[in-house]
């Protein structure tokens, strides 16, 4: 039985489908894009394999008619330009299980413009070197939001002049026309992002943004009425790379502000409504307005980091943060990572033996399961700790190793089958395995059933490399 | 009406008018001037509507479902009572829901000294008595529930007795007036038999047995509920299927819809979060779609966080494991929390505060709420 929340939409059919999109190519079969035939280009079209572009054969009126029909739910809006560009927005589906989240949600941090220009470059350089390395991916941010704190034209193009040659794309922060002319005449050709529209100054941001062929975000706090009436006006005037802000209320506001992120995607990916069919926009940031005098830096940044997971997980498509300290944005990256990984994609390594440094046939032999997440981080301890070792890699079916154990996949037979294929057996002249902390149940097992010896080694691999230099020095 | 059209046209070119032995009704003077507001009202509607279009109407998207979540009853006669699940919506701007998520403080029967240091330096002076532990997660921390892990009945720990696991639920039920939950130590042959003197222990309190799953005797668990009133834990591995099978059969054992919480279980943030987000989300769709096997609340391992590195290993290049700790177990919570479930297993004081926090917004109405003036956060914000 299937539980695709599509049962519950009505029948709104959103997506075109492969033939849909056929009856709309030349239907030629010529295979010059590299297809066997249309139809088979048509179904690459649908899974977001092939750009229309590839097809040579189509004018461009019908080749607008394509990318009309496979247009995303969510529209897709480039911020900054060539190496610096990045995408937000994509999406076709509420629930990540019934296709993919597309593009990770931006993670822009702002600078005020009323900072020392030290502070001002010390907090721009940070925010372009934060990395943090996790199962064979280097997380980082994706942006710089400069923010017109002072309210003072001058003072924006100034700062705006000094990220100019940035390595990360920007977000233009005022809602104040003339101090985003002054940005944009220095910094328009990079297609920043504009902040932002409002009900009051409506007209002249939206000729800047078509002045400047500009993304333009659309602030209007708590009122979705509004936000949908300014949205089909900026549409109207023929700009369509529009991203929804609807304010970002915390505490006890909390509950509203999620309401509005998760209607306004509704609209867009149930209902189809053009006026939602935007990227949303969260600020966690606002956490360092409401608590001014309350609560010190660190409840501030535990709170904005807490705020922006619960913006990731309801359908933020770019969140402007403050804060800079590492311990408040890993958090936010993981999840990001985690969010954004394909659930198509199989989550598991190939099983069978690994190698770590320099072996001999005293060589330890370590066990783990080949669950990715699982495995790139033993990968990542053993190569980080300069580990000299075996390393066989149990299949169970892309398991961690307490899911495994519990789901039986982790076995003593199991194990002693892999010993086996493995042909470790040939390469050491040892027999002692050991085995991660939490599978500790079936290491009586893995004895009976393989006649092995079996340690159990810690609960987490980061240990592993001291554990192993432990064992050498009993050795000796 | 036409008088008062001239008189305002007269005024237009004027300054200040100055009037001489002037008297009206006030009846008078609203009706007279009305019309002259409204027409200045329509001029100004007139105006903006010349530069904002108007978009078709906004309609909330507001959706019915065919089943609902069944309410779960902890904590019985005198001890506090606490509800759990009873959701007709997926969210709340179509719905409330009737209930806020609840959280429970994790209290062990011995002193556990594998605690990471930021949850430990709370309890400290506590350890030694499950009782004073509770005592102390209800009274310092708010705790609206209170999980007994009977840790020490495991054969490798301390093999505590049937017998002694009782006696721990008798001190941790007399401290507190909070509903339980009481879980094992994880050995699938000696947890039924524990869970069975604890629920015996604690006849007609309406706890919660943790728990019940394929790798145990589930059977003995459904009984030790039926037989003495509490409500029983099904665990399932993050597996839909898995889930409807074990709750199928718990049913089958006696036990209604009222007395099975599901743990769909939580993979902990940067260790499969995703996976628990699919099954959790899958699981309550189903129960709203109207599977009669999925119609229960849910609950979190929300602590499964703390064995996260990044939460408890000391590395300067991450910062102090202070904060780290806390965030990572709320973000944990919160992830879950955002996908329905309804019960929270929990470690830090810091994680439980924020988390109830967020969970008490959930049974409020949409627009109920006065919210703060943003407009301005541009230049409000602090440097």
């Amino acid at each position: 039985m299937d539980y695709r929340a599509g049962e519950l939409k009505g029948g709104i059919k959103l997506r075109a489908t492969v033939m849909d999109i056929y009856r709309l190519l030349p239907k030629t079969n010529c295979g010059k894009c590299g297809e066997a035939s249309c139809m088979a280009f048509a179904t690459k079209l649908n899974e977001k394999e092939v750009e229309p572009i590839q097809c040579t054969q189509m004018a461009e009126k019908e080749r607008e008619k394509v990318e009309d029909a496979i247009a995303p739910a969510v529209r897709e809006v480039v911020i900054g330009t060539g190496d610096k560009a990045i995408t937000i927005g994509g999406d076709e589906v509420m629930y990540r299980y019934e296709l993919t989240f597309y593009n990770p949600t931006a993670l822009v941090i702002e600078v005020s413009d009323d900072l020392s220009e030290e502070e001002f470059d010390a907090k721009v350089k940070t925010i372009e070197n934060i990395e943090f390395e996790r199962t064979g991916e280097l997380l980082k941010l994706s942006a710089i939001a400069v923010r017109n704190k002072s309210g003072d034209v001058e003072k924006f193009a100034k700062a705006t002049e000094k990220v100019k040659n940035s390595k990360l794309p920007l977000v233009l922060c005022s809602f104040n026309p003339d101090a985003m002319k002054a940005a944009l005449e220095i910094v328009g050709d990079q297609r920043p992002l504009i902040y932002g529209a409002t009900e009051y100054n409506l007209e002249n941001m939206a000729d800047l943004a078509l002045e400047y062929k500009c993304p333009i975000t659309l602030f209007v706090p708590h009122d979705l009425e509004k936000m949908k009436e300014l949205s089909y006006n900026l549409r109207s005037e023929g700009i369509n790379d529009i991203v929804l802000d609807p304010g970002t209320y915390v505490r006890e506001g909390t509950g509203d502000t999620l309401d509005e992120f998760i209607m306004i995607r509704r609209l867009a990916v149930e209902k189809g409504d053009p006026d939602f069919r935007f990227p949303i926009m969260g600020v966690p940031a606002v956490h360092w307005i409401y608590e001014s005098g309350l609560g010190t830096m660190v409840d501030k940044g535990i709170r904005e980091a807490v705020t922006a997971a619960k913006l990731m997980n309801s359908y933020a498509d770019i969140l402007i943060m403050h804060g800079t300290e590492i311990w408040e944005l890993i958090p936010v990256l993981t999840l990001r990572q985690g969010l954004y990984t394909d659930p198509r994609k199989p989550q598991a390594v190939d099983p069978g033996l690994y190698t770590f440094g320099e072996l001999d046939e005293n060589t330890p032999v370590l066990l783990t399961t080949n669950f990715s997440l699982t495995f790139y981080t033993v990968e990542g301890d053993l190569k980080s700790g300069d580990a000299n070792c075996y390393l066989l890699v149990l299949d169970t079916d892309g398991r961690a190793v307490d899911v495994s154990v519990a789901g039986n996949q982790f076995t003593g037979k199991a194990v002693a089958d892999l010993i086996k294929e493995s042909g470790i057996e040939d390469k050491v002249s040892h027999r002692k395995l050991i085995i991660p902390g939490l599978g500790a149940p079936v290491s009586g097992d893995i004895e009976d059933e393989s006649g092995w010896e079996v340690a159990v080694g810690p609960r987490d691999s980061s240990q592993a490399p001291d554990y192993l230099n432990k064992i050498k020095e009993e050795a000796k | 009406m036409d008088q008062m059209s001239q008189l305002l046209k007269l005024l237009e070119k004027t300054d200040s008018i100055e009037i001489n032995e002037f008297r009206m009704d006030f009846d008078e003077l609203e009706l007279q001037i009305m019309p002259a507001v409204q027409r200045a009202m329509r001029k100004s509607k007139e105006l903006q509507e010349k530069t904002i279009l108007e978009a078709s109407k906004f309609v909330p998207p507001l959706e019915t479902y065919p089943g609902k979540v069944e309410e779960v009853q902890l904590g019985h006669g005198k001890r506090k009572s606490v509800y759990l699940g009873g959701q007709t919506a997926l969210y709340r701007f179509e719905e409330p829901q009737p209930n806020p998520p609840v959280v429970t403080f994790d209290v062990f029967d011995i002193p556990m000294p594998g605690l990471p240091r930021p949850i430990r330096e709370h309890f400290d002076d506590v350890m030694e008595h499950p009782g004073d532990w509770a005592k102390k997660a209800v009274k310092d921390f708010g705790a609206n529930m209170v999980t007994i892990h009977l840790i020490g009945t495991g054969p490798k720990v301390m093999d505590k007795t049937p017998r002694q696991a009782a006696q721990d639920i008798e001190e941790v039920l007399q401290a507190v007036d909070v509903p339980l939950v009481i879980g094992g130590s994880g050995d699938p042959k000696k947890d039924p038999i524990i869970l069975e003197a604890a629920a015996q222990a604690a006849e007609d309190e309406r706890c919660l047995l943790a728990s019940a799953n394929l790798d145990l005797d589930y059977k003995r668990v459904a009984k030790a509920a039926v037989d003495y009133n509490h409500a029983v834990l099904s665990w399932a591995i993050t597996d839909v299927n898995m889930q409807k099978v074990l709750n199928r059969y718990l049913m089958k054992e006696g036990l209604t819809q009222n007395d099975i919480v599901m743990d769909p279980t939580t993979c902990a943030l940067g260790y499969g979060i995703e996976f628990s987000i699919d099954v959790i989300t899958r699981t309550r769709l189903g129960a709203l779609k109207g599977d009669t096997e999925l119609q229960m609340p849910m609950s979190s391992g929300t602590t499964n966080a703390w064995g996260s590195r990044e939460a408890w290993m000391k590395n300067d290049a991450w910062g102090p494991t202070e904060y780290r700790g806390p965030i990572w177990e709320t973000i944990t919570g919160l992830t879950m929390m955002l996908c329905g479930v309804d019960i929270f297993m929990m470690l830090h004081p810091t994680s439980v505060k924020i988390l109830t926090e967020i969970g008490n917004t959930f049974t409020q109405e949409y627009l109920s709420t006065e919210l703060t003036d943003l407009s301005e956060w541009i230049t409000e914000l602090e440097n």
